[in-house]
């Protein structure tokens, strides 16, 4: 089971450009079609893991990793998701410190930049509204998250406040509003 | 080769690396330019490790590799400190404070799950991550959408994703490919390939993190 975790981890770090948020929904795809979790653990444990300092994926593969195989599965998957950055940015630090100058590189991130964009826009779709159907779309739930939703979105850009500051004053609308 | 009198001072640096990034650790909250401030501050100003100038080459390589800009950055940092050894010490030092805490957020949360005052908190939290990702995706499209074939990359991309069941992979390989296509052929017409947006005179440290990838 540790194998199989640090493995699966770390092919997902390998894809995790952008920070990790484009690869949330791979993480989802590929414990779900494992069995390891359903639906509503996966957003529970993106909630939880959106709730910690650091990355969301990284966060998500130690919550993954801990429910599979305790302690010791979330040091596998944690080690997974991070030992590909780990290795590429010594390469990188020793051998390409000046990258972006190069146009080569450039044109190769001017056609993955747009891909990640689109990832990181369809793991929010996805991980915020997943699970609805066209008719549960219409419900208190689904509006009482737009609308929490909407007020962090005006606190950070209009008012700077702290991400963590938005989750815990969320977390107050959400025992109001549910 | 390096020479011993350098491995001994490398393996010297190796405890203080640790703990300069277990203390950063928990602030690498939300991610993004915020923390590049901190390890600046703690790398550069508190402890004079690093000149000023190495932190863009940090934050080029740093952007540059899978991963959070966060660890990327430690390991960047660790190993121009203390070579392969001083990097996986880095990484390890500013990934244990968040491994634990979300560890203690998930163990306090399933002490209390039957509540149903905490589902809804839990259900407010899950809406502000959303919009969060949300938020990512938008300064992500706003750094990296400016013409015709990067929209259409991520356009088709957005499509893809949504109404087939098609592997991320396979996105992540076409899009680099493409766009290296793409800047082939204008260079042969003798265009100037443009391949990131024009900068509106911002600073550019506010376009630093998502701006490269």
């Amino acid at each position: 089971m540790l194998g199989e975790l640090f493995i699966l981890f770390f092919k997902v770090g390998c894809m995790a450009f952008g920070g990790g948020y484009a690869v949330m929904s791979l993480i989802q795809r590929e414990t779900m079609s494992r069995g390891w979790l359903d639906a509503a653990d996966f957003r529970e444990i993106g909630s939880l893991a959106g709730m910690a300092p650091g990355s969301i994926a990284t966060n998500s593969a130690t919550l993954i990793g801990y429910n599979q195989a305790g302690l010791a599965g979330a040091a596998a998957a944690t080690a997974g998701m991070v030992l590909p950055s780990l290795l590429l940015v010594v390469v990188l630090a020793a051998f390409f410190v000046r990258l972006h100058d190069n146009g080569a590189v450039k044109a190769v991130f001017y056609g993955l930049r747009p891909v990640v964009a689109a990832l990181i826009l369809y793991a929010g779709i996805h991980f915020g509204f997943g699970e609805q159907t066209l008719h549960s779309l219409w419900s208190w739930q689904t509006a009482g998250m737009l609308l929490i939703g909407v007020g962090c979105l005006i606190a950070i850009v209009r008012y700077k406040l702290h991400p963590f500051a938005v989750i815990l004053l969320s977390a107050a609308a959400g025992i109001i509003l549910f | 080769m390096k020479l011993a009198a350098e491995r001994r001072a490398e393996l010297r640096m190796l405890p203080q690396i640790f703990a300069a990034f277990l203390k950063i650790g928990p602030s690498t909250f939300g991610g993004g330019y915020a923390m590049i401030a901190t390890i600046e501050k703690e790398i550069v100003e508190r402890r004079e490790w690093m000149h000023r100038d190495e932190m863009r080459d940090m934050v080029s390589v740093a952007g540059s590799a899978p991963g959070g800009v966060a660890v990327n950055s430690a390991a960047f940092v660790g190993y121009r400190l203390g070579g392969l050894a001083g990097a996986a010490i880095a990484v390890i030092g500013i990934t244990l404070p968040t491994l634990a805490i979300v560890l203690l957020l998930s163990l306090t949360f399933s002490f209390f799950r039957d509540q149903p005052k905490v589902e809804a908190a839990l259900k407010g939290v899950h809406a502000a991550v959303t919009a969060l990702i949300m938020l990512a995706a938008w300064k992500m499209a706003r750094t990296s959408l400016f013409d015709a074939v990067s929209f259409g990359i991520a356009a088709v991309s957005l499509g893809l994703l949504l109404l087939t069941d098609i592997h991320s992979l396979w996105l992540i390989a076409a899009g680099p490919i493409l766009g290296f296509t793409v800047s082939g052929i204008r260079r042969m017409r003798g265009m100037e390939p443009r391949t990131e947006p024009e900068h509106k005179s911002q600073n550019e440290q506010a376009m630093l993190p998502e701006y490269y990838i």
